[in-house]
């Protein structure tokens, strides 16, 4: 591991915004392509919101971890909560299901997490919380 | 988000400004929600060209003002994506039921 950095916060949705930023300042470093920036800040803020939806209910005193570490090229991104975790996890990456369609959910997070990075990995458990983890090759356009 | 609306007969143009997730989807979906009160709207065009970020947060939004719209006989048209919305939008097959241009 060449570099990493670890952020926790309040389950707000305004730092939905902040972990894209966070993440993006630290991909920066690693020099990507726009477009790989932009689908990054995207990734990330799937896995956040998320946590910040369905982890807590409406507890907004919980705390997320958004972990950015960096190997070489490759960039890995964890976002880690302690919610109520997710039964069905094959169920839940598939495109369009959704557990609270009332709520104008799409279900589509985990696709865009998947279709935006290179790998997309799933730890999670009833009552003991979610941790994805996401990883992306960046610069791949600059050929370096 | 900032919001600019015009209307002209039964089309309603809707230019969004800001990033379009999940913490700014509420307040989005209800501005849109009001100006669509006014049931003369039957073409509702959503410009997301002045929208930096949108997620899957956003296109809950775009895909419930859809089905408000479908509901009254009338429809939605996009324009404006940014490549990455573009990109949301094919893979959850948008434009399958939205118009763009
Ligand atoms: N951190 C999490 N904790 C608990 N459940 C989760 C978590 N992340 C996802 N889920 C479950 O997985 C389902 C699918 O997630 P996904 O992001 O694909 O869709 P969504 O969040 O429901 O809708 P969208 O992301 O389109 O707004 C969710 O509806 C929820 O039931
Ligand atoms: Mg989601």
């Amino acid at each position: 591991m060449d570099n990493w950095m670890e952020l926790t916060f309040p389950s707000l949705s305004i730092n939905e915004g902040f972990a894209r930023s966070a993440t993006a300042a630290f991909a920066a470093l690693l020099d990507p392509t726009i477009d790989e920036l932009s689908d990054l800040r995207t990734a990330v803020s799937e896995a956040v919101t998320n946590a910040i939806i369905h982890a807590y209910g409406n507890d907004r005193s919980a705390m997320i971890t958004l972990r950015c570490e960096a190997e070489g090229k490759k960039l890995r991104v964890t976002v880690k909560d302690t919610g109520c975790g997710i039964a069905d996890i094959e169920l839940a990456r598939r495109p369009f299901y959704t557990s609270k369609p009332e709520l104008e959910r799409s279900g589509m997070g985990f696709a865009v997490m998947e279709a935006f990075t290179d790998s997309l990995e799933i730890e999670s458990a009833p009552g003991e919380g979610t941790t994805v983890i996401m990883e992306k090759e960046l610069g791949r356009a600059s050929g370096n | 988000m900032e919001i600019n609306a015009s209307k002209r007969g039964p089309r309603l143009h809707v230019k969004l400004v800001g990033e379009l997730d999940h913490h700014s989807a509420e307040q989005t979906r209800n501005m849109l929600d009001t100006l669509l009160k006014d049931i003369t709207v039957r073409d509702l065009t959503i410009d997301l060209s002045g929208v930096s970020f949108m997620d899957s947060a956003g296109l809950g939004v775009i895909l419930g003002r859809y089905r408000i719209l479908s509901m009254r006989g009338g429809h939605l048209t996009v324009t404006g994506m940014s490549g990455a919305i573009d990109k949301i939008f094919r893979m959850s097959g948008v434009y399958a039921i939205v118009d763009r241009v």
